[in-house]
């Protein structure tokens, strides 16, 4: 197992720096420049001298290899350089975004086993009866309901009908401040957010939760189990469902991965200051430099939660031995 | 000479131009008492780049950070709409030129302090304008070639600045006025770097620091997140601001910030929203939003290609003006788009503008749209370009780009062209537009936004690409560009406006280099408890924030303050 992860560790260094290679040459690929955006942006006068003294102050006129070689240096020493657009460290700019995204991230994943696993349970349990039918609906409506629509119609949800009960129209607030700062205002602004993806995040692993557990209630040691007359219950939570639950874990941990960097839409609709909207802005920014980190960074948490999953699969299943 | 001045400074624009309106309240013409305290909520489209307004030139950084600054001269906050500058970090009345118009003298106000407590001085006006208008190499200063006329600045006493100019210049006082142009220290600008390195360190303090004499002294920045100011306890103009501070939220996505409005989590967004999103608040919100409307002053138009075989030839460019029925996008395309004002080169209402019976003559004005798109059909099969096929490149940017766009293409298939549309993100765009054989950028989409309303110096847009980089017809014009460079070193204004008659003539009419559709319209609606703001021709102007007050029972602007600034 120990070499297992060792080995799995080592493998990070070509995946990303292949990915960085990629990133970076992609996003070069891209015509336009930060500098124009920056200087003109709105149709504005632009000086032409100071147009290209802004290249130069930011490195676009360094030669590609060179450009790519500071990137690589600095992605090795962890020295993610300033944002083009700000001027601050990029690290800085993303810790300031990451205890959002976090939160998010961790509220939506509670929605999800909350809803998911009771309810592909009862599902799988009491398949083709009505129970099923009307889980299977919510569910199937949860995946073909993206989250940002979701989102759009909660906040117009809010607005419509607190101003028919209380004559004030009422939605989260716009504005981040921490959980231990003040907790309720917190949780007025990141519970919508959390239920609108939680909601699609929950609807898949609802299905792949009925789907595995019917699977796996057909085997023969679950035969075994009712015919020795064991309580239906019992072996439904002690035998069934825990072996289910494998692809449902891979199911979260990738969704929670996704959440991390990949709330791009619903982070504009809440208007929260995450990962995804910093993503966002530094793709129409044309901040190159913000852009291949958050990527980078997104990699490696899709890489290591990727890892955890697999340790995880040894820890739910002790038939499972890596070597 | 102070006749010239007085054209360009004094004269108010005419009362129609954009004269705002009430489209669901009523527009507080308020001779109400100003109330004290409470915090105004502004929501920010864009993202901060720096604190910096000498480099910087979006509208991202002028709405949350201008507040902090003062300027040496403003546009005048009661009456925005006009062409009228005052004093703000200066005493008295904009000063006349002397020495045959080549020398501005501006007297300081005494007793202003910096929110650190520096007194202000000659020397910190001059510094400040030394960054502006000769930055060392490394230093970016976007406004540097506008202050072209400067020849030095001085401080003959503590509290007097003098500018020497080379020739006598009616653009000067109007750039002088720029909402960028933000007085700092003589001290932070001459800060030294900690570690040593970087001989400038003092010239680049203020991209991430802040230390002003406006309104509001600065209290946090989350980036991404909001500002936040409170008031300048010694602000020198007396009695203001009113407010105890104020927070600029920043919401990228429209949709956010006109329901923040209708939700009550933000008073005023100041760049401006679709007729839309006017009328669903109008809607939902009744009495309690008031709706200020204005020209903007933005052309919005496009730039046919002339690096492309297909219009070189005049004729085909001057078909494709004359098939544009103006006037009637001016009352149905403005229903769902932010362009409304049929006008010239020139802010319609401004002294320069041509009046409407003069335009009406130009291609492309025509009353007659018939009669017009059959002089189109008559020119185009002249040139042999009957049913020719091109691509209008364009922004992927709702409003007004995309709906505009997609109105152009109508237009010109009704005189048998086959148009397309491409639309591109920002960047490639941008690309675009610089690249003459860029594929796809057949008629490029040409606005043009400026601040302070002066349209003898932004006649520059439309001068030779090998002058204006941004001229996106790609074309050379000798003519226009000797015409421009008289118009402003031009001292009479009869002689300067015609010049200017001429060169917007040649550019509109007879070379049709460029084509002006709309002028922008810009739609401010806002909580009617939002007192003291009056909306401007530009989304740059009047965004120091030290006349607003909110006409809020004392204890909601009292928990206002409560909740934001802790009391």
């Amino acid at each position: 197992m120990y070499k297992y992860v060792v080995k799995r560790i080592l493998l990070l260094i070509p995946t990303l720096l292949g990915a960085a290679i990629l990133v970076f040459l992609l996003l070069r690929a891209v015509p336009g420049d930060v500098c124009q955006l920056r200087l003109g942006g709105g149709g504005e006068f632009v000086d032409p001298a100071a147009l290209e003294q802004c290249k130069v102050l930011l490195g676009l006129k360094d030669p590609l290899h060179v450009q790519l070689v500071d990137f690589l240096a600095g992605f090795a020493t962890f020295n993610f350089g300033e944002s083009m657009w700000t001027g601050r460290p990029v690290s800085y700019e993303i810790a300031l975004r990451f205890e959002l995204s976090l939160q998010i991230a961790i509220m939506a994943t509670l929605v999800s086993i909350i809803v998911a696993i009771p309810l592909g349970t009862i599902s799988a349990i009491k398949q083709n009866t009505w129970i099923d039918y009307v889980v299977r609906t919510i569910s199937i409506a949860g995946i073909a309901i993206p989250s940002f629509w979701l989102g759009i119609i909660i906040i117009l949800g809010l607005l419509i009908t607190t101003q028919a009960w209380t004559g004030t129209p009422w939605m989260p607030p716009i504005d981040y401040r921490p959980l231990w700062q003040d907790p309720a205002y917190n949780l007025s602004m990141l519970i919508w957010p959390a239920v609108a993806t939680g909601y699609r995040y929950s609807a898949v692993a609802t299905r792949m939760t009925r789907s595995a557990l019917l699977e796996v209630l057909r085997e023969d040691y679950v035969r075994t189990a009712r015919a020795k007359g064991l309580l239906e219950k019992m072996i439904i939570n002690r035998h069934a469902l825990r072996n289910s639950l494998l692809p449902v874990v891979t199911i979260i941990g990738i969704e929670f991965a996704f959440l991390m960097g990949g709330l791009v839409v619903t982070e504009q609709v809440f208007n929260l200051n995450g990962i995804g909207k910093l993503f966002v802005e530094s793709v129409t920014n044309q901040d190159y430099v913000m852009t291949q980190s958050l990527v980078m960074l997104v990699v490696t948490i899709f890489v290591l939660v990727n890892l955890v999953v697999d340790i995880l699969y040894a820890v739910l299943d002790p038939r499972i031995r890596y070597s | 000479m102070s006749a010239m001045k007085t054209s360009f400074t004094r004269l108010a624009l005419a009362a129609g131009l954009g004269a705002a309106v009430a489209a669901g309240g009523v527009v507080a013409a308020s001779a109400e008492e100003p109330k004290r305290g409470g915090v105004l909520r502004i929501v920010v489209a864009g993202k901060i780049p720096s604190y910096d307004g000498h480099r910087e030139s979006t509208f991202a950084m002028i709405h949350p950070i201008r507040p902090f600054y003062s300027l040496l001269i403003r546009v005048n906050p009661d009456n925005p709409q006009s062409a009228d500058f005052v004093c703000d970090l200066c005493e008295g009345d904009v000063p006349k030129p002397t020495n045959e118009g080549k020398t501005y003298t501006f007297k300081l106000r005494q007793g202003v302090e910096f929110h650190d407590g520096t007194p202000l001085t000659a020397d910190d006006v001059v510094a400040t304008y030394n960054k502006i208008v000769f930055p060392p190499e490394g230093i970016l200063s976007n406004r540097e070639s506008r202050f072209s006329m400067v020849e030095t600045i001085s401080a003959p006493d503590d509290h007097t600045v003098q500018f020497d100019l080379k020739y006598a210049s009616p653009g000067f006082i109007p750039i002088v006025a720029t909402p960028f142009n933000f007085i700092y220290a003589k001290n932070d600008l001459e800060r030294e770097d900690p570690e040593g390195k970087d001989p400038h360190y003092g010239l680049k303090w203020h991209q991430s620091n802040i230390n002003g004499t406006g309104a509001f002294s600065f209290v946090e920045h989350q980036p991404g997140s909001h500002v936040l100011g409170k008031r300048h306890e010694k602000y020198h103009h007396e009695g203001k601001p009113y407010l105890d501070g104020y927070k600029a939220i920043s919401a990228p996505k429209m949709s956010v910030r006109i329901q923040s409005i209708r939700g009550g989590r933000a008073d005023i967004e100041f760049r401006g929203f679709p007729p839309k999103a006017r009328d669903d608040l109008v809607k939902a919100l009744g009495e309690d939003i008031t709706v200020q409307e204005s020209a903007w002053n933005c052309t919005f138009g496009y730039g046919a290609n002339q690096h492309k075989e297909l219009f070189k030839d005049k004729r085909v460019r001057q078909a494709l003006t004359l098939a544009l029925d103006r006037w009637g996008a001016s009352k149905y395309l403005s229903k769902i788009a932010i362009v409304k004002t049929v006008g010239g080169l020139a802010l319609p209402g401004h002294p320069v503008a041509t009046d409407e019976e003069t335009l009406k003559t130009y291609y492309g004005y025509w009353p007659d749209i018939e009669k017009s798109r059959e002089k189109a059909r008559e020119l185009l099969k002249e040139a042999g370009a009957e049913g020719a096929s091109f691509k209008i490149w364009n922004r992927a940017v709702d409003q007004p780009y995309k709906a505009v766009g997609t109105w152009m293409i109508d237009q010109w298939r009704q005189i048998g062209l086959n148009v397309e549309q491409i639309v591109v993100p920002t960047g490639p765009w941008y690309a675009g537009l610089r690249d003459p054989s860029a594929e796809g950028a057949d008629v490029n989409i040409w606005p043009s936004c400026q601040s302070v309303v002066n349209p003898v110096v932004d006649a520059g847009a439309w001068i030779s690409k090998s002058r204006a980089p941004d001229n996106r017809g790609h074309y050379e014009d000798p003519v226009l560009d000797g015409w421009y460079d008289e118009m402003q070193q031009e001292s009479d204004p009869a002689k300067q406006l015609e010049l200017y008659r001429k060169f917007e003539k040649r550019v509109l009419h007879e070379e049709a280099h460029f084509g002006q559709i709309l002028w922008w319209h810009k739609i401010n609606p806002h909580r009617s408890f939002v007192k003291g703001w009056k909306i401007a021709p530009s989304h740059y102007l009047n965004q120091s924030l030290d006349q607003v007050w909110l006409d809020l029972p004392d204890e909601e602007r009292e928990q206002r303050t409560m909740d934001e600034l802790g009391g």
